[in-house]
């Protein structure tokens, strides 16, 4: 068993932890953070995205270990105090979700992908989304959700 | 889908690093990026007793310029900006994965993993690049073209770490290009081609359908049938051995035409 302190979305965490865990297990079975979602566990359909220290990456891609000292940022940090990021509400606009598996994924991906340098175009954005699965919207209104908040 | 039991070790300094090696080599492996090792312990299919976890050092996640190349330590990132100065792997990285698994797998990762259908071993063989292997015992200079030796299977001894890889510099009126096909975007891709167009010399190097990346000596004039003549690949579940073979004389002959455009430019 290893010690982990870590600070998720915003909160510090200690905990121990055998090494063997996954992230996005720590997030969804230690603390609850169930937004995070598991779907291929092999780093295909990035349902477990997360932010870790400012960038997105797959948590069931990395042992929980790993992120000791860094700070993690669930889809449940993304809103605050109830009120939604303007992409969580161009997604509500647009109806860029159905089932609502891949949506927390999408939205650590996406901001990731806004925050850099430049106006990604439509094209990059689609670019991102390979890397993203969806099964039921045919990501046609997603793109037009992070469009709009990209003002491409 | 969750890893067997292992130890986790993260060596705070390359000696460290080191030494753990020497003293777990065999049944050790090393976590950089982990987007294609964490997979692996996911599935099982890999099963090491320990892990040795090298993120945490720091000294070895610089790109720098040295003696006509591009030095990329066994830290950075596929992601990281500065890879994008050098054409070939400018080209080249958007294939890499995905944007999210390009945030954290690592360049030295990928050439270490060799993986048959990786684009940067490619681009690596294809530049004539090489890979600098530390162990507790000594340091070693291994061309590309040495390195790989077969599906997933380096030159490396179990004690030894790709501490950086080494990417020729471009040259002034020297022309690159990166092409692939994949069925899906991010997927792995069928076949790969690069090119090296530079005066007088052509290098081409071709991937997925080769156990290796490797490197062909063609025909100038008709460098696209030439390539396809040299493969002989096996074929897979989603393509002939037929089929792979004109994705060859395809691939080629694009990059190599991209290659001399880009050289006359």
């Amino acid at each position: 068993m290893i010690p982990l302190e870590l600070t998720v979305n915003g909160r510090p965490e200690s905990e121990t932890v055998e090494p063997r865990l996954l992230l996005s297990d720590f997030l969804r079975s230690r603390l609850g953070l169930t937004g995070t979602h598991v779907g291929c566990e092999h780093g295909v359909c990035g349902a477990c995205t997360v932010r870790l220290d400012g960038v997105a990456v797959r948590s069931c891609l990395l042992l929980a270990v790993q992120a000791d000292g860094a700070e993690v940022v669930t889809v449940e940090g993304l809103a605050r105090e109830g009120k939604l990021t303007r992409l969580q509400q161009a997604f509500h606009e647009h109806h860029a979700l159905q089932c609502g598996f891949c949506t927390p994924g999408i939205l650590i991906a996406a901001e990731d992908l806004l925050s850099r340098e430049g106006t990604p175009t439509r094209e990059e954005i689609v670019d991102m989304l390979s890397g993203q699965l969806c099964r039921c919207t045919g990501y046609t209104s997603i793109v037009d959700a992070i469009v709009e908040v990209a003002g491409a | 889908m969750k890893p067997a039991p292992l130890r986790y070790l993260r060596p705070g300094t390359l000696e460290e690093a080191l030494g753990a090696l020497a003293e777990h080599g065999g049944e050790a492996k090393i976590l950089a990026g982990g987007q294609s090792l964490v997979p692996a312990l996911n599935m099982r299919v890999a099963r090491p007793g320990v892990l040795v976890d090298v993120n945490r050092l720091s000294a070895l996640a610089d790109v720098r310029s040295e003696n006509g190349s591009v030095v990329v330590g066994a830290t950075v990132r596929q992601a990281d900006a500065r890879l994008l100065h050098h054409p070939l792997l400018a080209e080249a990285l958007p294939h890499v994965g995905h944007f999210v698994t390009r945030n954290r797998g690592t360049v030295v990762g990928s050439v270490a993993h060799a993986d048959p259908a990786a684009e940067l071993p490619l681009c690596l063989v294809a530049l004539g690049g090489s890979v600098l292997a530390r162990s507790s015992r000594a340091e070693r200079e291994l061309p590309a073209s040495d390195f790989f030796v077969a599906h997933y299977t380096t030159a490396l001894e179990p004690d030894e770490l790709v501490v950086e890889t080494r990417w020729p510099a471009p040259q002034e009126g020297w022309g690159y290009a990166f092409c692939e096909f994949a069925q899906r975007r991010g997927d792995y891709a069928l076949c790969m081609a690069a090119a090296v167009a530079t005066g007088a010399e052509l290098r081409v190097a071709v991937g997925s359908v080769v156990d290796r990346p490797t490197l062909l000596a063609v025909d100038p004039e008709r460098p696209g049938e030439s390539a396809a003549a040299q493969v002989e690949p096996w074929g897979n579940v989603h393509a002939s051995p037929a089929y792979l073979k004109e994705l060859v004389r395809v691939l080629v002959d694009r990059a190599v035409a991209r290659a001399r455009e880009r050289a006359a430019t």
